[in-house]
């Protein structure tokens, strides 16, 4: 690696400043700030504190609904993900087999992204909505009467079904453009080893978009725990209540609605020791991941 | 190993291109055939239609004893060796070997067993654990030639599969190929743009031309006996060299040069060209009945050989010297026998005789 040779030992501190200014005002500082409130029992204006241990964590442990917002999380991460993948994988594969109109396609699949989170809340919500909302009177058809923000298991298949819907045009995008960077000889030279066009899809194919998958993976997880918040919210808008929820959104219900700072904040620091996971998991992964070229 | 034949083959393309007219080709069964031609004339298309990864427009392509028209590229009892080797990336050498075999579903014990044996044939054996990314250019080739080899096809077919190596490389898996091609006795269909190629490894070269069959012959017969215009110049380097004129009787009038002397039985003042092989020609210095005044240029000094450039008349003209042979001083004149004359129609570019 070239080695940059600077005349004053202050210079490279001084093009790192604001970088690290930016990562310590807007992460270092509030993520201690929350470390410490965490061992804090607050009152609901934040104004005094009791120093109480552990004891904001192990109320949580301990709180049934805590770990019932934790199964649903688990839950709505795993599908989102799972789905989005899936469906991102599919389109891209059909998309890519396309020739004639092939851009329009792509523009029609990729719009989605361009929808602000909040947005696509409002969309689910008239979709979903009791009595006349679109799918809500496919359900109908079907004999299953939809209730959302009632009906606990309801709400929880509409939150999941518009995160999907919304995580999907970015997953297309980063698959067509794996599959198009597959060399057109190396899928003719499997066309001559495999007449199975699926085989060919599991063996060579689906190895070779590998990394993509994988770094869409992580951005998927990402997503559905922590970039899920705006659907959430506008969806169950009215009555969080007794209403499926993500961690993420329940520390903003308890800190802000609740006015529990201690509480909310010993949440956070839970999540956040969930993405040092993440990304320690990220950076191992990556580290052994073979390179193909 | 089989007998291939393609009857009036076309490719026309959905935008109206017409990429091969009607290529009619007989293939003899072990026979090693070299499409040649320039860019864009339509080899690699030929080529692709037979594998299959191009759709035949129409006409008849029989491998064997079958018509293979819409058979899929797995079914064709073919294998194919690309440009940039086309490996699987993710798998191990012995993997790209066997990957076509597990998907026939032959026993694991035959795959080991053909692998290993082509492996051998390849010198590849230490390498059958690793991955393409871990070799060089020339073994990436062989393992290439080693998934080409252990499907047993009934033909192989190579596109352009040594213009990726280096000069001294490339000699060397020329050589390689055409032994193994040999020792196998497997019908092999080869396209390169190199004539070198063509002519060294070819049984018989299909010399194309904007998507239409120029000549077929051997080595020999391209080379000596050349079809048209288009061959005599595409074929051989130095280039031939091409002059035009009328027919005369006892010869062939050539603007600003005078008469050529051609014992020809042609019909007097039709246009021709007449081409004749650099090497042909020998330099003097005494005028005699079939010489022609020489201008010295330059001469290019390639070791065995020297190319001597120069000007009959006004017109450009190349003598390939033997490296013995000096070039003397004085008035130098070109001796052109007659015999060495090849004459083609001007308007049509044909051979006449």
């Amino acid at each position: 690696m070239k080695r940059a040779a600077f005349s004053s030992p202050w210079m490279p501190v001084l093009l790192l400043l604001p970088q690290v200014s930016i990562i310590f005002v807007f992460f270092y500082w509030p993520a201690f700030e929350a470390l410490e409130s965490s061992f804090y029992l607050q009152d609901p204006f934040g104004f005094t504190g009791t120093f109480v241990g552990f004891e904001n964590y192990l109320t949580l442990f301990q709180n049934s609904e805590y770990l019932r917002i934790s199964i649903f999380t688990l839950v709505f991460t795993v599908s989102v993900t799972f789905f989005s993948l899936a469906f991102g994988l599919l389109f891209a594969v059909k998309a890519d087999k396309v020739i004639r109109g092939a851009s329009t396609y792509k523009t029609l699949l990729m719009w989605v992204y361009a929808v602000a989170p909040p947005v696509a809340g409002i969309l689910g919500v008239s979709l979903f909505y009791q009595g006349h909302g679109l799918i809500t009177q496919l359900f109908g058809f079907f004999g299953h009467e939809f209730v959302i923000g009632v009906n606990y298991y309801d709400t929880g298949f509409a939150l999941i079904a518009v995160s999907i819907w919304k995580q999907v045009p970015i997953n297309f995008i980063f698959f067509l453009s794996g599959l198009q960077s597959v060399p057109r000889s190396i899928r003719e030279a499997a066309m001559i080893d495999n007449r199975s066009s699926s085989g060919r899809f599991w063996t060579i194919t689906f190895p070779l978009l590998a990394p993509t998958a994988f770094f869409l993976l992580i951005t998927n997880i990402t997503y559905a725990m922590f970039d899920t918040f705006g659907v959430i919210d506008v969806m169950l808008r009215s009555e969080p209540g007794n209403n499926p929820m993500t961690l993420t959104y329940k520390v903003y219900v308890d800190g802000f609605r609740g006015g529990d700072l201690g509480g909310s904040s010993a949440q956070s620091v839970i999540l956040m020791l969930l993405v040092l996971a993440l990304t320690i998991f990220q950076f191992r992964l990556i580290e052994r991941r073979i390179h193909y070229t | 190993m089989a007998i291939v034949s393609l009857k009036a083959l076309q490719k026309i393309y959905p935008n109206g291109f017409q990429a091969v007219h009607g290529a009619d080709i007989e293939i003899a069964d072990g026979e090693f055939i070299v499409l040649v031609g320039p860019s864009g004339c339509g080899k690699s298309t030929l080529l692709r239609m037979i594998a299959g990864l191009e759709e035949i427009t129409s006409g008849d392509l029989i491998i064997g004893d079958k018509q293979v028209n819409d058979l899929d590229p797995a079914d064709r009892d073919i294998a194919m060796v690309f440009q940039n080797y086309a490996l699987y990336p993710h798998m191990t050498v012995y993997n790209n070997m066997a990957y076509g075999l597990r998907n026939r579903k032959n026993s694991k014990e035959s795959i080991e067993k053909s692998v290993r044996e082509a492996a051998r044939l390849l010198n590849l054996e230490e390498h059958l654990d690793r991955r393409p990314s871990q070799l060089s250019g020339g073994q990436r080739q062989r393992v290439a030639m080693g998934r080409a080899i252990v499907r047993e096809p009934a033909l192989f077919l190579f596109d352009e599969p040594l213009s990726n190596l280096d000069a001294k490389l490339r000699n060397q898996m020329r050589i390689e190929i055409r032994k193994l091609q040999r020792q196998l006795g497997t019908t092999s269909v080869y396209v390169t743009h190199d004539q070198v190629e063509a002519m060294t490894m070819a049984d018989r070269i299909v010399v194309l031309n904007g998507g239409n069959i120029e000549q077929i012959g051997t080595p020999d017969e391209i080379y000596h006996r050349p079809a048209s215009v288009f061959v005599a110049t595409f074929m051989g380097a130095p280039a031939m060299n091409l002059m035009e004129g009328k027919v005369a009787t006892g010869g062939i009038e050539i603007d600003g040069i005078g008469l050529l002397k051609s014992d020809h039985k042609l019909d007097a003042s039709s246009n021709v060209s007449v081409g004749v092989r650099p090497e042909k020609v020998k330099l003097t210095t005494k005028a005699n009945g079939i010489t022609q005044p020489f201008v010295h240029d330059f001469t290019e000094e390639l070791g065995a050989a020297r190319l001597v450039h120069g000007r009959l008349g006004d017109k450009p003209f190349v003598i390939n010297l033997h490296q013995e042979d000096e070039v003397p001083t004085g008035d130098l004149y070109a001796t052109i026998s007659p015999d060495m004359l090849h004459l083609f129609d001007t308007a049509t570019g044909k051979r006449l005789s």
